[in-house]
């Protein structure tokens, strides 16, 4: 099964309620997909700065010092945020390659879970409950957000098997559904040269948007192209700095409800996950089409394309 | 009339409290509160009480209903009134996916639009649409009745028996083996009671017939590549 949420903020006022609510969201969707839990939070201007938030299972000790240790190898200051399992670490936009080639050297163990200006992930193995207290989600602000809870099908229930997965600079994917073709494609993207960490059938979702993306597609010429090249079920919300996208494969059997009013527009797995919203009895609520790509941007007007399935 | 407020009730308490009416109950309104787009709301009813749920509904709400009538105010999960034998459902608002699978007898009204699968494996229900259906709708179908005063998605009636299906508006595409079909005097009769039944503002001579082609029913030396 799985459970995803996703909420995009029309309404600035709402956004220090941004974490609370999205909490409230995934936590009603737990009974989809009760093994790992993670959300992405996009949070409001950088300022020139950028942002890596890494995951160790023994952060004492891989998280001491390293903003000291990161320092001396990169320019600028390094400011560092640490919660439970996670630590975000802030640097000059500039030296943000730097960093993270740095990091690999200074604490091997530790894993990548997003990069970018604005985009921080947070996921571990757990209820949506226990992982959104770990990391104090419900006290994140934000213009917009993802959330997922997974129901583990396709590979081994680990931190990293967990969604949403950073597709690339301040972009995420999270995944209802399963992928029949993820083991070819994973051959073939290898090959390509793109770094594939898991057996995750998403991860490989994940890696295909981003290699379509360096290869010069849009987002939304990415998503397009996983309507032909990504064989199985998925309905997939992907998350950028400007917004979020929803696309279903063409059988569309993985559930989708969406909600839009003045001040957001909403996105669950179920309309459960919808109810608490403010307005929602007013919202004007739908269910995506099959084979279409929307989209949602704090800068352009909202799309909606369809692709012959 | 009975209110039932699911949230403070919970939903085993609710169906419980349905499945005990005798059939000569003399509670026969019930209103439901809060239901919060609850699963399996007012499933397996067997009597002729009325049960009007006041808000949006989740997966396989009014699942199994016999005689009694549901009314969602609101709009419906996947699997509205599946495998329903006799009664009627009434959704104000959209159902999701594969709304009315596999029902044997009964009618189903849906005010709004149905998504994907309505009607996939019905087997003898009525089921009335105002807005449009969606691709892969009454895949199988044996029998009973689709109306659809909007339009219809993808491969409509694929592989389908003697269900019939009136669609006033365009049909996307026709499945394996779905065809249009002729509009005779009984056809027009049978809708005008449909269109009656299900309280739609709609002309029978607006719609077309589909139907089988009866081409899948015995084997067919030619189609063997296809088996």
């Amino acid at each position: 099964m799985c459970g995803i949420v996703g909420l995009f903020l029309k309404d600035k006022s709402l956004e220090p309620q941004l974490g609370d609510m999205l909490t409230d969201m995934l936590i009603t969707m737990t009974d989809r997909g009760p093994d790992s839990a993670g959300i992405a939070i996009y949070g409001g201007d950088s300022k020139g700065k950028a942002k890596l938030t890494v995951q160790s299972d023994t952060p004492d000790v891989d998280f001491k010092k390293l903003d000291n240790d990161l320092r001396k190898e990169i320019d600028g200051k390094v400011e560092m945020t640490i919660k439970d399992t996670h630590a975000v670490l802030e640097v000059k936009a500039s030296e943000l390659d730097a960093a993270r080639a740095a990091l690999t050297t200074l604490r091997p163990r530790v894993r990548l879970m997003s990069r970018g200006e604005s985009l921080e992930i947070y996921k571990e193995v757990g209820l949506p409950k226990d992982v959104a207290d770990r990391f104090e989600l419900r006290q994140m602000s934000g213009s917009h957000g993802i959330g997922h809870t997974r129901m583990a099908t396709e590979s081994a229930v680990t931190t990293m098997g967990a969604h949403p997965f950073n597709t690339g600079l301040d972009q995420c994917l999270v995944h209802n559904g399963s992928l029949s073709n993820h083991n070819s494609l994973r051959r073939k993207l290898r090959r390509e040269g793109v770094h594939i960490e898991t057996e995750n059938d998403t991860e490989v979702g994940a890696a295909y948007l981003t290699w379509k993306m360096m290869n010069g597609a849009t987002l939304g010429e990415a998503l397009d192209s996983s309507l032909d090249d990504l064989d199985g079920f998925f309905t997939f919300v992907v998350g950028t700095k400007d917004g979020f996208g929803v696309v279903r494969d063409p059988i569309a059997c993985k559930p989708a409800v969406m909600a839009e009013t003045d001040q957001y527009v909403a996105f669950g797995s179920e309309y459960r996950a919808l109810v608490n919203l403010p307005g929602i009895d007013e919202a004007r609520v739908w269910e995506p089409e099959p084979a279409t790509v929307y989209f949602w941007s704090h800068n352009a007007t909202p799309t909606a394309q369809e692709k012959a399935a | 009339m009975q209110t039932f407020d699911l949230e403070a009730q919970g939903l085993r308490e609710l169906n419980a409290t349905l499945h005990a009416q005798a059939t000569d109950t003399n509670q026969t309104v019930w209103d439901i509160v809060n239901p919060k787009g609850s699963h399996a709301i007012a499933v397996g009813l067997d009597a002729p009480i009325e049960v009007n749920v006041k808000g949006s509904t989740g997966y396989y709400c009014a699942g199994m209903n016999k005689q009694a009538t549901v009314h969602v105010h609101g709009s419906a999960g996947p699997g509205v009134a599946e495998n329903m034998m006799s009664g009627t459902v009434i959704v104000e608002g959209d159902a999701s996916q594969y709304a009315g699978a596999t029902g044997h007898g009964g009618t189903l009204i849906i005010k709004g639009n149905a998504s994907s699968r309505c009607g996939i494996s019905m087997k003898g229900i009525d089921i009335i649409v105002h807005g449009n259906i969606g691709h892969m709708s009454a895949f199988m179908a044996q029998s009973g009745n689709i109306v659809v005063c909007g339009d219809a998605g993808d491969a409509l009636g694929d592989s389908c028996y003697e269900a019939r299906f009136f669609v006033r508006g365009s049909v996307k595409s026709l499945g394996a083996d779905c065809i249009e079909k002729e509009m005779r005097p009984e056809h027009i009769e049978l809708l005008t009671e449909l269109l009656e039944r299900g309280g739609c503002d709609a002309k029978p001579e607006e719609f077309k017939r589909y139907g089988s082609a009866r081409q899948l029913y015995n084997f067919d030396v030619d189609n063997a590549a296809a088996y």
